[in-house]
């Protein structure tokens, strides 16, 4: 059983299908990818999961329970941290449960721990302008786990990050999906992005865009040191950059 | 974003208000200007001392109806930007003449609302209620449309009511308009209670200025001109206090 599973999804914008018959799935503990060139309606794809649009066909299933457009099943996060200013990083973290009537003690209690795993410690009361860029990242991707444990969902979560924090934040990412049982899925333009974080890539493309390939990368590779210099690496380069 | 230091009176300012009033007294001194049309800072002083009492209890009257028509003003201003920004056809329709209405000036509002009214604090506390709510309803409404969209969809894919959209984001993120707004009203406030008074009541400053003004009393004239001011600058001052109160976020700022 797939956690969670588009199925068939057909999407119109002024009588010009945009998507078409879009399945993927995301299973339990995986990452997995979707690829496409910009304005190709990755957004638009999420908006229909998190269930912010509804779609012309199609239903978005999270634990075989049908959740096409209904939204407060699952949460996405954007390049943009969008954490409140006027929030602690604690009073942002927990924002997803005050939302759903969760008392507000009972939240903090339940976020408490999460804050170490994240790499948050002592962060609680300080407001997000006095944090980098890369942990306000990382606040801004505790709460989105803090809202949908199963899934998260994450448009382009780090391009909006310097290389050498991207990278870090992109080490950081892999080793926490390891600690925490993490399922993400992913939107990224970033090939190598894709490659490094990924078990599974969908290259979405075509007018109207569908899921044109799927790309399994193999786990063995991954764990390889230095996996992103390595010739197998390029081999998946090639391929995807052939592919988009 | 660049913090607005308005009343920020340090050094230089400071030093020129000195000269200044070195030169008003000189020039009064040596009688370049007749007293009668232009009182020295000294017999300014010495006629606020004067009238000190009489000052302070039309000075409370004028507070009163700056307040109570204050804070009326604001909530109403709060309640037309609430409801302009829930429904898109309100705002169309009123916004327009809202702008429109603010061309209206207070000085002919002032007496109709007297006839209307009375002489009592009614009309007085009316005038300063249109005069404040427009800045606050303003801006209110910037602040609300000025909300990221992209931070609005992310609250609605946490299940975010309408109400809860209002109390943890639109409300937040409009603060500072709303503080930037009512240093305008309360200033606001205090001028257009003090104008109704000119046209008529029984107390207040702007009674009090009109019979100095009918006497020649030009000491006591300037002295409550200053009291005015005064009184306005603690006030804008207080709101500002109560803003950094109200928002710690933005002390911590880099």
């Amino acid at each position: 059983m797939a956690l969670l599973q588009t199925q068939h999804i057909t999407k119109n914008y002024d009588n010009r299908e945009v998507l078409s018959d879009v399945n993927i799935h995301l299973n339990q503990g995986e990452l997995v990818s979707i690829l496409g060139i910009s304005g190709i309606g990755k957004s638009t794809l999420f908006n229909i999961i998190a269930g912010l649009e509804a779609p012309e066909a199609g239903q978005v299933l999270l634990k075989d329970h049908e959740i096409t457009n209904t939204t407060g099943h699952i949460s996405y996060m954007l390049q943009k941290d969008l954490l409140l200013p006027y929030r602690t990083i604690m009073g942002n973290v927990i924002l997803p449960a005050l939302m759903q009537n969760i008392p507000k003690k009972e939240a903090e209690t339940k976020a408490a721990p999460f804050f170490k795993i994240f790499g948050l410690e002592n962060t609680e009361n300080l407001y997000p302008q006095t944090l980098s860029g890369g942990m306000r990242q990382r606040a801004a991707l505790l709460r989105t786990y803090m809202f949908s444990k199963e899934v998260s969902l994450l448009d382009e979560p780090f391009s909006a990050l310097d290389e050498i924090t991207k990278r870090q934040v992109h080490s950081w990412y892999l080793q926490l999906m390891q600690k925490i049982d993490l399922s993400t899925l992913l939107i990224t333009h970033d090939v190598d992005e894709a490659i490094l974080l990924s078990d599974r890539i969908y290259i979405l493309s075509g007018t109207p865009a569908s899921i044109t390939q799927e790309i399994t990368i193999d786990p063995n590779l991954k764990k390889q040191p230095d996996f992103e210099l390595s010739t197998d690496f390029l081999v998946y380069k090639r391929k995807i950059l052939n592919l988009l | 974003m660049k913090k607005q230091t308005s009343i920020n009176i340090n050094f230089l300012p400071a030093l020129v208000i000195l000269l200044l009033l070195v030169v008003w007294q000189l020039v009064s001194s040596f009688q370049l200007v007749p007293s009668f049309l232009l009182p020295s800072p000294v017999s300014v002083v010495e006629a606020f001392v004067g009238d000190f009492s009489l000052l302070m209890s039309n000075a409370w009257v004028t507070l009163l109806e700056a307040f109570w028509g204050l804070l009326l003003g604001v909530c109403g201003g709060l309640l037309i930007a609430i409801l302009m920004d829930l429904f898109n056809p309100l705002y169309k329709a009123v916004y327009p003449l809202l702008v429109i209405s603010q061309t209206i000036p207070t000085v002919a509002i002032a007496p109709l609302l007297i006839l209307w009214l009375g002489y009592g604090m009614l009309p007085k506390i009316v005038l300063v209620i249109l005069t404040t709510f427009f800045p606050v309803a303003v801006e209110m409404l910037t602040g609300f449309r000025a909300t990221d969209p992209d931070l609005i969809k992310l609250m609605q894919t946490m299940g975010a009511s309408k109400w809860k959209l209002y109390y943890y984001v639109k409300f937040p993120n409009s603060l500072n308009h709303f503080f930037s707004s009512l240093k305008i009203s309360v200033s606001y406030a205090i001028v257009s209670a003090v104008v109704s008074e000119w046209v008529g009541g029984f107390s207040g400053l702007g009674v009090y200025m009109t019979r100095v003004m009918k006497a020649y009393a030009y000491d006591k004239m300037f002295a409550v001109i200053f009291l005015i001011s005064a009184i306005s600058l603690v006030l804008i001052w207080l709101v500002s206090f109560i803003q950094r109160k109200v928002m710690p976020w933005e002390v911590t700022k880099k």
